[in-house]
């Protein structure tokens, strides 16, 4: 049986005393596409950045590729592990092109300092093609459509050539047809590069239709973890996890 | 016109100010304008103005003092404006206002005339001596190694922190060594702009160039441009007007951001966007 490609043993987080994450062990293998769901403040976002290493465990350990975050450096794990992060507006006056928003995705391993060489803008040409923006390439980023810009954040996950990817929330003040076109991108991307895909959304049927294994966090807790179908069906499950939050699907 | 007096040492000084003034400034505007950070100008150039009156105060040579004090602002900005619980305007805020206040304290404890606490605050490029010139030349060099060496981390940090991490670089380092470096920036151009007005300089032609272009490098390029031109049209209007030197490069520095605003694309493709 092949490592895990993220593997959390009790980890606990904690954030001015408090626990925000308090106990949880996963295990997500290689070329897994697996969702993250829970009610608002549940802690999604503290894990995603426990396995980027941006939040470190006070408690349990934290493996991701092989590498014990404990000892590894930030900056090393996250040229291997990818964040498309929630949608925000951007500027439309930022200056800043597609092109140089999806090369950004090779800065990490360009390394400090060092500019950008032929292989690099190879690699974030191809990732453009793959995300589909190609005509669109030397527009400002601020100029695209929210869909548009988080396939450029998808693109330049894939510029970075990292194993894992991250979506925190991408879906996230879309409208329906963006959400559908973001969608059939990343399962491509998936298809094609057998990238292990942690997902948090709040938009469960899309879950369903992609992912192999759903992992619901409430209160910093798991509140239960197994089969995509098999969580997603739980109508018990659902309203126990998303009753004080008001939302229906979140 | 005579241009004789270009021949004058003074005015070789405040032409070679008024270049490096305008290059060091624009680019520092660049960060602070595109990170919505342009508060931090007027902050640090205060603390280093604050700074400068103490070393007038205690007798040592005022731009040794108002390096530190702009750092000191710097190191204060930088946290502040990262904790959730205050929004960087409110951090900026408050720096300066307490930056105001103890310079104002300090203006106050300087005996005698305050003629040169005076010019400290409006500058005056037609009397930069050479050491205010290698000053400001050092802080130049360092500004534009900056830009050419860590171009790419710049650009990751100024278009989002939390991506710039994300992607692997050290977007915190970055940050803060652009907030040490406007403080030696600041430092560099109070005795040319003075400490009120530096901010002006950062701000303009920083401004202007992110009306005229959607490319990171071609801004640092059109701001240092408007920067100089501000600096250099700024010195003849103020020499053969008989006008104060700062004031007159920030009102040039103001006009060529207006004649920007009028010509940018950019207004004219919202403009367009919004047309029925």
């Amino acid at each position: 049986m092949s490592e895990s490609a993220i593997s959390i043993e009790r980890a606990r987080v904690q954030r001015n005393g408090t626990p925000v994450l308090s106990d949880v062990t996963i295990s997500v293998g290689p070329g897994e596409m697996v969702g993250l769901i829970g009610p608002n403040g549940a802690g999604k976002t503290t894990l995603l950045n426990l396995v980027n290493g941006l939040v470190r465990p006070s408690v349990g350990s934290v493996r991701v590729l092989g590498r014990d975050l404990a000892r590894a450096g930030g900056n090393e794990v996250r040229r291997e592990v990818a964040t498309v992060p929630q949608t925000r507006a951007i500027d439309p006056r930022m200056p800043l092109l597609v092109r140089e928003a999806v090369l950004m995705g090779r800065y990490g391993r360009i390394g400090l300092g060092r500019r950008s060489a032929r292989r690099d803008r190879a690699v974030a040409e191809g990732a453009i093609a793959q995300v589909g923006l190609s005509h669109l390439a030397d527009r400002p980023i601020g100029h695209l459509s929210g869909g548009e810009q988080q396939k450029v954040a998808l693109g330049r996950a894939l510029a970075q050539e990292a194993r894992v990817v991250l979506l925190d929330e991408p879906l996230n003040s879309l409208d329906r047809s963006a959400q559908a076109d973001f969608v059939e991108a990343l399962r491509k991307v998936h298809e094609e590069r057998g990238l292990t895909i942690v997902f948090v959304s709040h938009e469960l049927d899309t879950l369903a239709r992609l992912c192999t294994q759903v992992i619901a966090l409430k209160d910093g807790r798991i509140a239960a973890a197994g089969p995509a179908r098999g969580i997603l069906d739980d109508a018990a499950l659902m309203a126990r996890l998303f009753a004080s939050n008001g939302k229906s699907g979140a | 016109m005579d241009l004789g007096v270009l021949s004058e040492t003074f005015m070789q000084h405040a032409v070679l100010a008024a270049v490096l003034a305008g290059v060091s400034c624009a680019c520092i505007g660049v960060a602070v304008v595109t990170m919505r950070l342009s508060f931090i100008g007027v902050c640090m150039s205060h603390a280093a103005f604050a700074g400068a009156l103490l070393g007038l105060l205690i007798g040592m040579p005022p731009m040794w003092v108002a390096f530190p004090f702009s750092l000191l602002a710097a190191a204060l900005i930088g946290p502040l404006a990262d904790r959730a619980e205050f929004s960087p305007d409110t951090a900026l805020g408050i720096i300066f206002s307490g930056t105001l206040g103890v310079s104002f304290v300090l203006v106050g404890l300087i005996p005698g005339p305050k003629a040169e606490a005076l010019r400290l605050l409006w500058g005056s490029i037609l009397t930069v001596g050479p050491a205010s010139l290698v000053l400001l030349g050092a802080s130049t060099l360092l500004v534009i190694a900056l830009v050419i060496v860590f171009f790419k981390e710049i650009q990751a940090v100024i278009f989002d922190r939390r991506i710039a991490t994300a992607v692997g670089v050290p977007a915190g380092a970055v940050f803060y060594t652009l907030l040490v470096v406007s403080g030696a920036t600041i430092t560099g151009a109070l005795n040319v702009v003075g400490g009120l007005l530096v901010f002006s300089l950062i701000v303009n032609p920083a401004a202007a160039a992110y009306l005229l272009t959607y490319r990171l490098d071609r801004m640092f390029l059109i701001a240092s441009a408007i920067g100089v031109a501000s600096g250099l049209i700024g010195i003849a209007v103020s020499y053969w007007a008989d006008l104060p030197s700062g004031a007159s490069i920030v009102l040039v520095s103001t006009v060529l951001f207006a004649i920007a605003a009028a010509l940018s694309p950019k207004r004219r493709a919202r403009a367009a966007e919004a047309a029925p």
